[in-house]
């Protein structure tokens, strides 16, 4: 790791403002950014811990009755709350399921998602339940946030502040583990919200978390795991990743194999 | 001679734990020298490549550097290859030259091109980045079939990037008679078989500190060995011509091994020298990225097998055809590893007369493979076990009537195998038939039907597998080309009190010879275990040692041990017959005490030890030695040269759980029942075999160290590398352990190893299980690591 100046900001602004400086990061739980600097794969000059920013951290219900849960949020914060377990059992199970125990006392949810790791679990979670991005600057939906391996919407200095995640009827994240790092090698996130039945996949995609029409369509008919089709058509293989642990079809194949079983 | 509770036999608990389990060992990178100075190997990201330049002259003058050394700057010997071997045309191997750090080209990612030397590690790291390499990168040579198929070569020195072709045909008639014996069978079967490359990960990365001593002229190397004295020899006498006597090696507290860290590496040899040169100590330790492409990886053969069978199903010939990859350069074991610990191990369990083994060892643009926890014998193992496996699928046949039609009798012993080596001892049936109850084989097919009711595949394999262990008689292994010597050497002082300290050229990286050892002494002195030390991993302490590896330290190291105890226990008693005035011939002693015959006189072995060197009332030596009386003091040495390897053998079977949908294997049960002779602690020996099986698991099911067409190595860290987890295991339910015992017939203590028993004998069983889970869906055929991902391929495979 190089030398780098380190900062830890009490307000929001001043977050901001650091964070404007060139050669600036943002440094949530540090689950990524950490090693990837040990390795010096990234060096940046200076690191703008958000550790101390209250505005980041709680989880609650808003007026429409959705979760919201602070950008600094852990998952083991999101798995162990009362109120997503009852709420969001979906996206509880799904926190529960990243990492270790270690990470998941370190790592958090918005730290997940502006890091937009095509294998992580929550950008399936945020793009299949419709949820939404709060950030210092502006309100950013799901479906304009993902940009990308490792992209997002966010501008230079824009930081997450919330997660708005509305409640679905009925929701389920599966995933097939990568056998190494035991990030997703396959991921599915299925809800039924009130503006229809959403399907997003992670770990599988060559540009990251991505819907799935075709899956929505049949499972809009009835959500269920036997109206699952047995295979995908070509054109959602086609974006899959391919690598030493999966071609495309495979990762096809898992992503049907998954919403299938019981 | 005990009763004690701590001798042979007894599951004593660990008494290194306490200190590996509270943070209290020392390892190498806890060591600190005064004055010291922090290395940083500036490695090749290219997988080949010729060095046009390199300039160091920014890095020179970084902050806190003290040097930079490029290859250009050490004149010195390259790291050797302890084994010669000589190729079926009569020619010696080809060794190219490996420099400690790399002169003209590098020939592997992770090559050490120069080494930064500064006041920390972080100084050195930034001052590597300032160091201009011109390379001119040139295609790699990755693919070993592709390698031996003319073109690029690896080194001048080796054309067609052979280091040999060699060939063990026990038939008199050579290979044809061995392919007319096939020819002239009712039945034959072949397969391929792709042996997996893996990395070796021990817990602790490898590290050293080289500290030269200005006063003295003495160099003091620190590192993470599994034999010390070995790594003196290599690194003394070959690469920096420094004597004995002014070199000390020493391996403190050892984080595991698996053969990997019997090597001698580049990287000791470098901060030893270069301590040296700056006249302050010099430190490295791996990181683990590092690891993955320095530290030599194991296995990796390409292999074509045929096994002929006549009418009644006996096994008539083997023929076996092996590319062996030895990476960019010969590491110390590897030309040894897929001949003589390979070859020889091919007859099996099985009294196949005619076997033939031609062995292609290939150089590659990979990091160097080595022996691995097994070396060479889970390779033969495998391929054995398979192509058994599939001849009873060929034939229709019972694929467990079949091995036992084929075993070799248990009153055949000693039995000479057509492939060089003389089985001593072993009874294959006994522990073939315990296993076969224990994992209760007969009620499989219910288990089966309860399995395909949740929509799973259920399988169970089996493997009979023998190998050889406390390498080696030297006079055998000079013959086939060590170019050193292999036995073992101990020394037992007892101290005044009676307490007593072992000084062992076996050394643990983890096995827990502390305990092993002790209990070895408990039983022939009668002590408690807190009353002797083991003392190993130290050149300055120990006399002499040539280390752990091949599952040979009981039985070379341990019997050493024993037999130094015997000349200790000789001599008291000589010292106790004195001082009772009793005849020697007529003194017993048992529990740690000397008695008269017949008498109720008896001495302590601590009263005997105090005379010894309080020898005032002592039969001391006339004038003139005339071999009669003694000298005062109690302190023994033995150097034991064993006869023969050691036979351990065994059976393990496998249950395992597929799901089709997504490939995923579950190892459902694991049943062992190994033959290591006689047991000195169960604890321990159930603790190696366990750890054994999650290693052979890993294997089958999840390891493969994986290089693409341009050398580098994608499964290069733990993201990508899938070493086995606990939830990989069976649960402790279905985990089950036994052994057999037939005892080693030459050495006294009957033991044979146990150190590797669990990585040979369980991956064909692993294989063989989930084969025969897919057999229903057509599958006939799986290469390790069978991943979720090639299970469902090879579903779909077979399902077209």
């Amino acid at each position: 790791m190089k030398t780098f100046e380190y900062h830890k900001p009490s307000s929001l602004d001043d977050a901001a403002k650091l964070l404007a400086q060139a050669d600036a990061v943002a440094l949530a739980g540090g689950m990524t950014l950490l090693p990837v600097m040990k390795q010096r794969l990234n060096s940046p000059s200076v690191v703008v811990d958000l550790a101390a920013l209250e505005d980041l951290r709680g989880i609650r219900e808003n007026e429409s009755k959705g979760v919201v849960l602070g950008a600094m949020t852990t998952h083991a914060e999101v798995a162990g709350d009362a109120l997503v377990r009852e709420k969001l059992p979906a996206l509880a199970e799904l926190a529960a399921g990243i990492g270790d125990a270690q990470v998941r006392n370190r790592g958090t949810v918005g730290g997940s998602l502006a890091n937009n790791d095509p294998a992580a679990d929550y950008p399936a979670a945020l793009l299949a339940l419709n949820g939404s991005v709060h950030t210092n600057k502006r309100e950013i939906a799901a479906d304009d946030f993902f940009a990308g391996l490792f992209a997002t919407a966010l501008e230079e200095g824009e930081i997450i502040r919330h997660l708005h995640f509305p409640i679905p009827e009925k929701a389920g994240y599966k995933k097939f583990p990568q056998p190494a790092s035991l990030y997703a090698l396959v991921g599915v996130f299925a809800a039924k919200t009130n503006g229809g039945v959403r399907v997003a996949v992670t770990g599988a995609g060559s540009e990251g978390v991505f819907r799935v029409p075709e899956l929505e369509e049949a499972l809009g008919k009835d959500f269920s795991p036997e109206s699952v089709p047995e295979k995908l058509s070509d054109g959602v293989e086609e974006k899959l990743l391919n690598d030493i642990h999966g071609s495309p079809q495979y990762r096809a194949a898992l992503i049907t194999a998954l919403l299938r079983s019981p | 001679m005990s009763d004690n509770g701590h001798g042979i036999g007894a599951p004593v608990k660990r008494v290194e734990d306490f200190r590996f389990l509270t943070g209290r060992g020392t390892y190498t990178d806890d060591i600190n020298r005064p004055n010291q100075t922090c290395a940083f190997f500036l490695r090749s990201p290219h997988a080949r490549a010729q060095i046009k330049s390199i300039d160091a002259a920014k890095a020179k003058s970084a902050p806190g550097v003290v040097a930079v050394f490029t290859g250009g700057d050490m004149q010195c010997g390259g790291i050797p290859c302890g084994w010669q071997v000589t190729d079926k045309n009569g020619e010696p191997m080809k060794e190219p030259p490996h420099p400690p750090l790399a002169k003209d080209k590098v020939s592997h990612v992770g090559d050490q091109v120069a080494v930064v030397i500064a006041e920390s590690l972080s100084a050195a790291k930034d001052a590597a980045e300032l160091i201009a390499v011109d390379y001119e990168v040139q295609t790699p040579v990755v693919d070993m079939e592709k390698a031996i198929a003319g073109g690029d070569v690896v080194h001048e020195e080796a054309p067609g990037n052979l280091c040999y072709d060699w060939e063990l045909c026990t038939a008199e008639g050579g290979a044809k008679e061995v392919d007319d014996a096939i020819a002239n069978s009712a039945h034959s079967v072949s397969l391929r078989i792709v042996n997996n490359r893996l990395a070796p990960n021990a817990m602790e990365p490898r590290a050293a500190i080289g500290d030269y001593d200005l006063a003295s002229g003495e160099y003091t190397l620190y590192t993470t060995s599994q034999n010390p004295h070995v790594i003196r020899l290599l690194m003394g006498a070959f690469v920096l011509g420094i004597p004995e006597h002014k070199l000390r090696v020493v391996a403190p507290d050892v984080g595991g091994g698996f053969g990997s860290k019997i090597f001698h590496y580049a990287e000791e040899a470098v901060v030893t020298w270069a301590s040296a040169q700056i006249k302050r100590p010099v430190k490295w330790t791996a990181e683990r990225s590092e690891s993955f492409v320095s530290d030599a990886h194991g296995r990796d053969h390409i292999t074509d097998v045929t096994l002929a069978l006549d009418a009644e199903h006996k096994f008539t010939a083997l023929k076996v055809q092996t590319l062996a990859n030895m990476g960019a350069y010969l590491s110390t074991f590897a030309s040894c590893v897929p001949t003589y610990l390979y070859a020889t191990l091919l007859a099996g369990v099985y009294t196949t007369p005619k076997i033939c083994a031609g062995v292609k060892a290939v150089f590659t643009n990979t990091v160097p493979v080595d022996a691995y926890r097994g070396a060479g014998r889970p390779e033969a193992t495998f391929l054995l076990e398979r192509i058994v496996e599939q001849a009873a699928r060929k034939l229709g046949v019972d694929r467990v009537e079949l091995r036992r039609k084929n075993f070799i009798a248990p009153d055949a012993f000693p039995y000479q195998t057509p492939v060089a080596l003389q089985y001593d001892s072993g009874d294959y049936h006994s522990s073939l038939e315990k296993a076969l109850a224990m994992s209760d084989w007969e009620g499989f097919a219910a288990r089966k039907k309860e399995s395909a009711a949740n929509g799973k595949l259920r399988g169970i394999g089996i493997s009979t597998y023998i190998e050889a262990c406390g390498i080696a008689p030297s006079a055998v292994v000079g013959s086939l080309g060590a170019r050193a010597g292999l036995f073992e050497a101990a020394t037992v002082r007892v101290h005044p009190t009676g307490s007593v300290t072992v000084f062992t050229g076996s050394h643990s990286h983890g096995q827990g010879h502390e305990t092993t050892f002790a209990q070895i002494v408990a039983e022939k002195l009668g002590l408690p275990m807190e009353n002797i030390s083991i003392v190993h991993g130290d050149t300055a302490k120990v006399p002499f040692g040539m280390g752990t590896y091949g599952s040979r330290s009981l039985a070379v190291g341990g019997e050493a041990i024993s037999r130094a105890l015997n000349k200790i226990a000789e001599k008291a008693r000589k010292i106790a017959a004195h001082l009772m005035e009793a005849d020697a011939a007529d003194v017993v002693f048992a529990n740690g005490e000397f008695a008269v015959k017949g008498t109720d006189k008896k001495k302590a072995f601590a009263e005997v030890s105090l005379a010894a060197y309080v020898p005032h009332n002592f039969p001391h030596k006339s004038a003139h030695d005339d071999g009669e009386g003694l000298e005062p003091g109690l302190e023994e040495q033995a150097f034991y040269d064993p006869l023969n390897f050691t036979y351990p053998a065994g059976c393990h079977i496998c249950e395992v759980e597929v799901e089709p949908e997504t490939g995923a294997v579950t190892v459902a049960a694991l049943t062992t029942v190994d033959d290591v002779g006689r047991v000195i602690n169960p604890m321990i020996v159930e603790g190696q075999v366990h750890g054994g099986l999650a290693q052979g698991v890993g294997q089958a099911l999840l390891e493969r160290a994986f290089y693409d067409d341009n050398g580098q190595l994608l499964s290069g860290s733990m993201m990508d590398y899938t070493l086995p987890r606990a939830k990989d295991m069976p649960p402790l339910s279905g985990l089950q352990t036994a052994t057999t015992e037939t005892l080693c017939a030459h050495n006294s203590l009957g033991v044979k190893g146990v150190g590797e028993t669990g990585t040979i004998g369980s991956p064909p069983a692993v294989i063989n299980a989930v084969l025969d889970a897919l057999a229903e869906r057509g599958v006939t055929d799986i290469q390790m690591p069978a991943t979720p991902f090639r299970v469902w391929s090879a579903l779909q495979e077979a399902g077209k």
